[in-house]
């Protein structure tokens, strides 16, 4: 079963973390079609946040088409995110860029300035 | 779901003497049902007063509020009383017999259960926040479709706080209770609470859902020489420090972003300089906005 982990310090609104840990579950393969997400009350019971925070979360979730609300069952898994495995070709690549990066003396701090940089400029729109 | 509002005021005042201040005036405001709203403000501010009206322990000297009968609403003051001569297992069964039909056991037994307390022990040898642990579980049992909580963390430890927050939440989960809980410390119920009333010196100053209150309002900075472009503008704080100016405000249209930078502030940040500057416009956000609040 997937955890929450909600940082009230990052910035990013509540619901965010939300659909971008499962998100990122389900990028990782933690989460696969057909996997049931923890009910409202189960996070709220053990993050502490409002449960229509949850419910919002979900909801976006919903609307992207990657998980699906059964009445009375609880919320399911539609689809994967196939993006980059954790053992793709992609994966590989940025190892490898990162180890140049470092070779070439970047500080993690620089790594992340850049990174987020051409992360904005090629990826624009998911607004947190 | 519905947005009626489970508690309306109207030009609400209270006097608690002929010859003492206002506690509270003019303080008009609706809760939506099935939220969890933070009652917020400093030491003094009215909202022990506000509570105990929506309670119906407390009339008002004018105006009106509307709240659900008793039966269905359950209230914890700041004091917890309970009987210091009664075990923990008494002091439930006590709420099922005062709550004929509607006490849910189970519920209140979790919720002691939990703070790993001994159901034989008495109320008088417990802590302060086994206390409040077993108000709450006295509450929450009675199924209540209002809880009115005053300061209800005030005396627990981090831990027994996040674990009695999580209990609440659950409970607005599953039953769609619909919660007003007060404190003065608001790390507390940031993420908690999706609806705000900031009460200050008697008056409601912030109400609305959380997301949008804060929505309403930008950090700005930018040249001092640039402070007449803010005119336009709602500025509930402003700043100059040599050159540099800084405002918390409510934008009533773009901002120029040449000459300002601009950050969404935390819920701490607004609620801050909204009580350093009491003379600031009182917003409402919600479907009553228009005659909600009379700055």
């Amino acid at each position: 079963m997937l955890e929450y982990r909600i940082d009230r310090r990052s910035g990013m609104a509540t619901y965010l973390q939300i659909v971008h840990q499962t998100k990122q579950a389900l990028r990782l393969g933690l989460l696969e079609p057909g996997d049931k997400l923890p009910t409202a009350r189960e996070v709220v019971e053990a993050t502490a946040i409002n449960p229509n925070t949850v419910l919002k979360a979900y909801r976006e979730l919903e609307r992207e088409g990657l998980v699906e609300a059964r009445r009375g069952l609880g919320t399911f898994v539609r689809r994967s995110l196939g993006g980059a495995p954790a053992d793709s070709p992609l994966r590989e690549e940025l190892a490898d860029w990162a180890r140049r990066a470092s070779a070439a003396g970047m500080e993690r701090d620089d790594v992340a300035a850049l990174f987020t940089a051409v992360l904005d400029q090629h990826f624009k729109g998911d607004d947190t | 779901m519905t947005d009626d509002p489970v508690i309306e005021a109207t030009g609400l005042g209270v006097r608690y003497s002929r010859r003492g201040g206002w506690a509270l005036r003019d303080c008009s405001f609706g809760l939506p049902a099935h939220r969890v709203c933070a009652l917020v403000g400093p030491n003094g501010a009215g909202k022990s007063t506000l509570l105990a009206l929506a309670a119906g322990l407390l009339r008002p000297t004018e105006g009106a509020i509307s709240a659900p009968p008793r039966e269905e609403t359950a209230y914890v003051g700041q004091d917890k009383p309970l009987y210091p001569q009664l075990t923990v297992d008494e002091t439930l069964r006590m709420g099922r017999e005062l709550n004929p039909g509607r006490w849910d056991a189970k519920s209140a037994a979790r919720i002691v259960q939990e703070g790993g307390l001994d159901g034989g022990a008495r109320i008088r040898s417990l802590s302060g926040g086994q206390r409040t642990r077993v108000a709450l579980a006295l509450a929450l049992g009675k199924r209540p479709r209002l809880l009115l909580l005053d300061e209800p963390m005030a005396d627990l430890d981090p831990l027994a706080r996040h674990r009695l927050m999580g209990a609440l939440m659950a409970d607005a989960a599953e039953n769609g209770t619909s919660v007003v809980m007060s404190s003065h410390i608001v790390a507390e119920l940031e993420g908690a609470c999706d609806h705000l009333l900031l009460v200050d010196g008697g008056r409601v100053r912030l109400s609305g859902p959380v997301d949008d209150v804060v929505a309403a309002h930008r950090l700005i900075s930018g040249p001092a020489t640039a402070l007449a472009d803010l005119a336009p503008h709602t500025v509930v704080e402003s700043r100059t420090t040599g050159r540099l100016l800084t405002a918390l405000a409510r934008p009533n249209g773009p901002l120029d972003t040449d000459t300002w930078q601009t950050a969404h502030p935390s819920l701490e940040e607004l609620l801050l300089a909204h009580l350093r500057s009491p003379d600031a416009p009182a917003l409402a956000v919600g479907p009553r906005s228009a005659e909600a609040v009379r700055a």
